[in-house]
Order: C-alpha cells, then structure tokens, then sequence
C-alpha cells in the first residue's frame, strides 16, 4: 500500500501547511459487490459508503462512534463505520443493512423491527439492525456480556465460563438473551425517539427463533 | 482532519516503527481524536497486519496477550474468563459492542483521557499544548483525578481494562529503537508532574507487542466493580479492580486493588493492601484500609463524591469477596 499526493515533512508540525489531499488505491468488497476506488486516506468507511458507492443506509448520527448509527458488519462483526479509515478496510468483507435485505427480501431482524414498531423516526434503525445481527452471533458463540454472570449463582467467583444452564440444546454454547441481555449488548445504539422497549423486543423475537430448532419461538 | 500517508507495517521483527509514524490500531480513540484536530499524524502505520493477534497459554498458568487482540475477543476468551475474571469483566465494562469489536489490547493502553479541556483544541490544555494553562480545576472537572495530579493536570486515564491489569501485575512488553522492554503499568504510564504532556516511557518509534498476565495465587477470587452515569456504555466514576485469597484463619492472605477513574493511570492502593495483609475480613478493617489510601486524596469542588463513592465500592467489593457482606457473594 503506497498513498500518493505531494511530499510533506514527516514532522507533524502544527504549521497550516499543505493541505493537499493523500489518496491511496482501495478494493472494498461491499454486499457482495467489489468496487476499486481511489479514497483520501481521511475517507472513513462510512464516508465512502454513503457518498461514494450510494449506500445511504448507513447513517452518520455523531461522527464520533457515540451513537452507533453507522453499525456495519465487518467480516460478520459489528463496528462503528465512522471510525474505521476506508484504507484500512483492506480485503474485509463488509455488510450493510443494505446487504441484509431489502423490500423484497426481507431480513428476519428487519421484519421483526416492522412487525414489533422497533422504530420512530428511523434514523438510528439500520445502525440498531446490523448491530443486533451482530450481537446475535456473538451470543450464539458463547461471548458474555457485563450482566451475564450476573444471572448465574457464581458472581464475580472462580468459575466463570462453564456453568451454563444448557438452554436446551445439548452443546449450544449460546448465551440465553433475556431483556437484560439484549439492552447491555444493545447500550452502543442510541435511539432519541425512545423506541427501545420496542427495539428491545423486536430483537428477542428474532432471538427466540433462532434458538429454536423448528424456527418457532420457544417459551 | 489533516492529510496524512497510510503505509502498513510490515513484520520488521525485533524492530519498533519508523519514528516518524503514528501507530493505527483500532482507531476507535486515534481517528476520532484525528477528526477533533487534537492529533494531527503525518503518517499513520497500520499495525493488524503483524501477527500480534494471539493470546497464548504460559507455563504455569499465565497468559500473553498479543497487542491487537480485539477486546471483545480478550473479554471472551475462556481462558480470561476462567483464570482472570477481573479482565474479563473489565473489558465488557468498557465501550460497546462495536467498539470493543475494533479496539485493542495495546491501543487500550495508550488510549487518551478523555478530559474534555485535552479534547477541544479551543481551549487551553497542558497535555496538549504545554505551558498553555489548565482550565479544568475551575471548570469542568467532575470526571477528573483526586488522585496523582498535578498543578498542571488533573485528567484521568479512561481505561477499563488496565485498571483490572494493573492489579493482575500485568506487564507489557514492547520494541523500541533501544531495544526491547518489559515494563509494569506503572512503569510504561507516568502521572503528570510538570510534564503532562509525556504519559508514556515508550519512546518514539516503539510499539507495544504483548502484555504478559502471571497466574494468580491458589485461592485467589477475582472482580472488576464500575460505578458510572448510566447503566452501560459510560465512562467510569470510579472503578475497583480486586483481587482477594482469605488465609487458612480467614484473614486476608493475599490482596491486590487497583482503582479506575480517580487518577492519571490505574491507581494501585498500595497503602490500602498493607493495612489488609494480615487482617481479619471485617467491615472494620477493609474502611480502615481504603481510608489510609484515600487520606491522599486531593479532590476538588465537584469530584469530591469520588471519594466517598470509592471509599463505599471497595468496602463492599471486599465485603463481597470474602463472602462477609450482607447479601455478599
């Protein structure tokens, strides 16, 4: 990877200086679209979404990776698109809400935010739908969160992993989500209109279904 | 944001980065505080493609931890979770979901405060612009230090996790133009004096490779305590990072508390832990211990809940620990 642009003293200097933009040759592979592009070093990912490949989707809410408006899925993980340089995406695979589904073909957790209410004005939804898609993987694989021991008997002791109820399955390592669960791993999403009862039980809904083997929801 | 040329580093061995580069990690501190103007990097140094991504199981029950292991991973590695709860929960008390699906275990480290004078580059800040005046002792310092600051500076570090490391006695290895080092938390971040603007030992051109976290003593239960505005995703208050073993006679054989929140780097309690070797797990005896480590204390106007409210979490932390508190563990 070189950037091009003109030369600059290397000194970090203070000095208004030359404010000559720096580009750099980028492959962004988008929803299964892959797209070379030139991008100033300074493009955030989010950025390059929106104003250059027309994925609006994604939203820009505080810029500072405080609201979780611009969630996408990088490989599969959920991350703050404003905060991660276009350059430095590299090969990754991103997704987002865009990729998961659209008027036609509808993603479970995005039907479920339509058939639950799990919005008002919208703008944080698709930022609160890759984020959920997200955190369901992580609990599907075993990932704690900060209230999980806390259900258990063993609080802050020694046995930490292990110990789980077996919530049916026989080596699901899957962590249960109860409401408690999906608000912690749901705190990166802000929502201003207020819509988390909502959002909150949009996603339990997807939760229950994936957990169970038929599809359907379990108790 | 000003331009800046983005190179990745290549596996340069025992060597550290070209001194002119700022290393890129995670980015979820460094880019934002690119887009506040308060750095300004010449050249950022993409460091996740060198095979820092490990975490490794020491001989005797230790862990290395390698420097771009994301936090979510850390926080949900069974062996964290087993050996070092303390770790563990530290780092699902940090942030989000999405950020500690970016950050890093070296980035989290050298993370910067989040004061809100060293963030707005209208105001004046010592940290960031020496010998230009700190607003914050007559303005906004109600997430500030009470204690180890300075005249010149009273921020606070805002990590979680170093917090619990510090009293793992965790120690980070890196490389640097000298040579390569192996330092305690205490040793690798530095408290403001008159040179704020210095917070770490690592020189220019380094790069923190990995944190080694020596196993616990037999016995020894473990937990991280936060105290903050909001149930989830905010900054710490103040924080208690414990680790307690009760003797064959059920006084305290082995105790280890570093404090988040309240100083310039993890605050190991150094005082508190003499006065608790040796004494009986007693309500008596852990508000004696804190209060010998509080008495040097220099809270301001608006952060002096801090110390009543730290004094009241590790009281009941301890409580909990040796399974002596009402309702403890």
């Amino acid at each position: 990877m070189t950037t091009s642009g003109r030369g600059r003293a290397a000194n970090g200097s203070d000095e208004p200086g030359d404010l000559t933009p720096i580009t750099a040759p980028v492959t962004l592979h988008v929803n299964a679209g892959e797209h070379r592009l030139t991008v100033d070093t300074r493009s955030t990912l989010l950025d390059v979404l929106r104003e250059r490949l027309d994925l609006t989707g994604s939203k820009k809410g505080c810029d500072h990776g405080q609201c979780g408006a611009c969630t996408v899925l990088l490989d599969g993980r959920r991350v703050n698109s404003c905060l991660v340089l276009a350059v430095a995406v590299r090969g990754r695979a991103v997704t987002t809400i865009e990729g998961l589904g659209g008027p036609d073909s509808l993603h479970p957790m995005q039907r479920a935010f339509l058939e639950e209410d799990g919005f008002q004005c919208g703008y944080c939804t698709p930022g609160q739908i890759c984020s959920a898609v997200g955190m369901l993987d992580e609990a599907a694989r075993g990932w704690p969160s900060a209230v999980t021991d806390q259900h258990g008997s063993s609080s802050g002791g020694d046995e930490g992993a292990g110990g789980d109820e077996g919530a049916g399955g026989d080596e699901d390592p899957g962590i249960p989500l109860d409401r408690a669960e999906i608000a912690e791993r749901m705190s990166g999403n802000l929502c201003r209109c207020g819509a988390y009862v909502n959002i909150v039980t949009a996603i339990e809904r997807v939760a229950r279904g994936a957990g169970s083997p038929s599809g359907g929801p379990v108790p | 944001m000003r331009p800046f040329d983005y190179r990745l580093a290549e596996d340069t061995g025992s060597a550290g980065v070209p001194t002119d580069g700022t290393i890129l990690a995670g980015g979820t501190n460094l880019v934002d505080l690119m887009k506040l103007g308060v750095l300004q990097p010449a050249t950022l140094v993409d460091i996740t493609s060198l095979p820092l991504d490990f975490v490794q199981e020491e001989p005797g029950g230790g862990l290395r931890i390698g420097a771009t292991v994301r936090n979510s991973e850390l926080a949900a590695h069974p062996a964290v979770r087993e050996r070092f709860p303390v770790l563990s929960q530290a780092l699902l008390a940090g942030a989000s979901g999405q950020l500690r699906n970016l950050a890093t275990t070296g980035g989290n480290l050298l993370q910067r405060t989040r004061c809100p004078y060293f963030q707005d580059v209208t105001k004046p800040c010592n940290k960031r612009r020496p010998g230009t005046g700190c607003p914050a002792r007559d303005g906004d310092h109600r997430n500030l230090a009470v204690l180890g600051a300075s005249p010149q500076c009273i921020a606070t570090h805002p990590s979680d996790m170093a917090v619990a490391l510090r009293a793992l006695d965790a120690r980070v290895q890196a490389r640097t133009p000298n040579g390569q080092v192996d330092l305690g938390l205490d040793e690798l971040l530095m408290l403001p004096g008159d040179h704020p603007e210095a917070e770490t030992t690592l020189p220019a051109g380094s790069l923190i490779t990995s944190v080694t976290v020596p196993a616990l003593p037999p016995g020894c239960r473990s937990v991280y305590r936060k105290v903050r505005d909001r149930a989830s995703y905010a900054f710490a208050l103040v924080s208690v990072a414990a680790v307690v073993a009760l003797d064959a006679d059920g006084c305290i054989g082995q105790v280890r508390l570093a404090f988040g929140g309240v100083a310039p780097r993890p605050w190991r309690a150094s005082a508190a832990e003499r006065r608790l070797i040796g004494a009986p797990a007693s309500a008596e005896a852990f508000r004696a211990a804190v209060r010998t480590e509080l008495a040097a204390a220099e809270p301001l106007p608006r952060n002096a809940f801090k110390v009543s409210m730290l004094n009241e979490l590790v009281v009941t932390v301890l409580a909990e620990l040796t399974g002596t508190g009402a309702g403890g563990a």
